[in-house]
């Protein structure tokens, strides 16, 4: 009997711990999942960090897999919190709606250059969106076609639940298939590494993967001037493929949500997108 | 279970009531004996609840209109008149064609048993007619090994230093394509190959090879025109075994394959299975999409035709062990 009021309060102990561990924030979860693009999952990582640094007792949990996995992971309502590296479909929007009876709200977080990517022996500098976007439908296939050496392109690209896809798809393909040839691999850093053992390879991805391979300058159209990916050509626009990355939460986000929310949109939440290699959000944006 | 039985009553012997003796191992059998049936029916039930499951999702591919706005039975295998065979459910136009993929799954899988068949039989039928006992004591358990070597590990290896080696060596146009995939695969699949062929040729009868080398054959002909076509089902069910290990494995072709679902023959281009869409794409789709249903359906059909082969092979392997006698 003695045995089995021990067990029966140790069981209640815990339950008391568990209850008490919610209840420390007072204003919101201790706990809190972030999930989605994998270019933002460095990141977020890095936010989560620092932030976590500065506020013992708060966790943090920061998950990739895409866009796409993030949205239905919203959707779904298994996170908190979802990085997404394109814009939210209004047909998306409407099941945050529906499933989670809060609409959602996007807050921009950074910013990032979508970086063309070549091997650093490519003897390529420069490309403009037209041609890049004849190589990655098959009309061109050859090297030759974008001034480079007489030999086959070969593409690298991402997962279709990445929002980098999506987001090439419509900017740089008006929305058509990529060619069948494009070797879809899982995340940026396989898509930049996969380039860098390519000679005669060409991939995209964010502006922060540029480990061991070279970023071309894009022209917006053949007679544009070639820029630069840079933190400036970003923030003004010239650069013709940069864009935002968001955070979604459904409903307005609250609490310790709302805080780490914050700190991210702040000075200190902006200088760690320096150190991870994406660019802060301009001074004028909201 | 007959351990059990046996040695409870030869140890209580001697202590116990005589009604004891008897009654208690009974009721323990009878516990053990439902216990085990229970287990075996619930392995059953889950395959048939997961086929049940997969088939259901599958099903809205056939009969829900909502899903044939988007693609119907004919568009998942006829060309599309511009694309022609193309995969790409995410799309202003989703184009579901499955041909591709399931050319790629039968690429990979044909280099990867072209590779390890030979391998596997062959170090079977070493270890088992030539090898000594120390080496057998090495060699056995070292292949045996290469089956619990994570198949993540496989893939990653393929990935990092065999595309680099197999580009090098043969020239590839894609640096990951069937052969590099079939080629890891067919690490996974020579454990295989090689256990199951090994327990067929240990299982031909001794009497066999001594009735063989009295009427005065050599060794290698003993080997291969008695022990050889003896344990012939077995090797063929090895074969079959490994076949179903090569089609099903998603890890080493998800990381080793390049993921492009060209539609041509050519093995030294990337390529995309069947296993490798269903685990990347099912993680980010709408549940109840068009894509959600065609990646069940995709899953019902490698189910089936991995069924066909599996009971077609044993129709044939049964048919050989009737003709040949012997083997396993």
């Amino acid at each position: 009997m003695n045995r089995r009021t021990a067990i029966a309060a140790l069981f209640l102990g815990f339950a008391a711990c568990a209850r008490s561990e919610q209840a420390t924030t007072g204003t919101g979860k201790a706990n809190v999942t972030i999930k989605g693009s994998d270019t933002m999952v460095i990141l977020g990582q890095r936010w989560a960090e620092n932030y976590m640094k500065l506020n013992p007792g708060m966790t943090i949990q920061v998950t990739g897999g895409g866009s796409g996995t993030g949205i239905a992971a919203l959707i779904n309502g298994s996170t908190d919190v979802c990085e997404s590296s394109r814009p939210m479909k209004d047909k998306e929007k409407d099941e945050v709606q529906q499933k989670r009876g809060a609409p959602a709200v996007e807050t921009k977080v950074a910013l990032d250059a979508v970086a063309i990517y070549v091997n650093a022996k490519s003897p390529l500098q420069e490309i403009s969106i037209p041609t890049l976007r004849k190589i990655y439908r098959a009309e061109a296939k050859n090297w030759k076609e974008a001034g480079g050496p007489d030999h086959a392109i070969v593409l690298y690209g991402r997962e279709n639940n990445s929002g980098t896809y999506g987001y090439f798809k419509e900017h740089v393909l008006d929305g058509k298939d990529f060619a069948a040839a494009t070797q879809t691999l899982a995340g940026t850093s396989a898509v930049a590494n996969a380039v860098k053992g390519d000679v005669f390879g060409i991939g995209y991805g964010g502006i922060a993967y540029l480990e061991g391979v070279r970023a071309l300058k894009v022209k917006k159209d053949d007679a544009a001037p070639a820029i630069a990916p840079t933190l400036e050509t970003s923030q003004d626009g010239t650069y013709p493929i940069s864009r935002f990355l968001y955070f979604y939460t459904a409903g307005p986000p609250t609490g310790s949500i709302k805080r780490f929310v914050e700190w991210v949109e702040s000075a200190a939440g902006q200088k760690v997108i320096g150190d991870v290699g994406y660019y802060p959000l301009p001074k004028k944006e909201p | 279970m007959t351990q059990l039985v046996a040695t409870v009553p030869a140890t209580e012997k001697s202590s116990l009531p005589s009604h004891r003796l008897v009654r208690r191992p009974r009721i323990l059998e009878a516990i053990a004996e439902t216990a085990i049936k229970a287990v075996a029916l619930l392995s059953i039930l889950s395959v048939l609840l997961i086929l049940f499951f997969v088939g259901k999702e599958a099903l809205p591919v056939l009969t829900s209109a909502e899903v044939h706005k988007e693609v119907t039975v004919r568009t998942l295998f006829a060309a599309h008149a511009e694309a022609g065979y193309m995969w790409q459910p995410v799309s202003d136009e989703p184009k579901y064609n499955i041909l591709p993929l399931f050319l790629g799954t039968l690429k990979v899988t044909f280099v990867a048993l072209l590779v390890a068949v030979p391998l596997g039989v062959s170090a079977a039928l070493y270890v088992s007619e030539f090898a000594g006992r120390r080496t057998k004591e090495i060699i056995k358990p070292a292949i045996e090994l290469l089956a619990g070597v994570p198949s993540v590990v496989i893939g990653f290896f393929a990935l990092v230093v065999l595309a680099s080696w197999v580009q090098r060596v043969f020239g590839t146009e894609h640096r990951l394509n069937s052969i590099v995939a079939g080629v890891a695969l067919a690490v996974a699949v020579v454990p295989i190959i090689f256990s199951v062929s090994e327990d067929a040729f240990r299982a031909v009868p001794g009497s066999y090879r001594s009735a063989a080398l009295a009427l005065g054959s050599t060794r290698s002909q003993v080997m291969l025109k008695v022990v050889v076509p003896a344990a012939a089902p077995g090797i063929a069910a090895s074969i079959v075994l490994g076949f179903g290990r090569a089609i099903g494995e998603t890890m080493i072709v998800v990381l080793a394959t390049g993921n492009a679902a060209i539609f041509d023959g050519s093995f030294e281009r990337s390529t995309r299975t069947v296993t490798a869409t269903i685990a990347q794409e099912l993680g980010e789709v709408v549940v109840g999409s068009a894509h959600y249903h065609v990646l069940f359906a995709l899953g019902a059909l490698l189910f089936l035709s991995t069924l066909t082969v599996n009971l077609g092979a044993e129709r044939i392997v049964g048919r050989m062990r009737r003709r040949l006698g012997g083997g396993t």
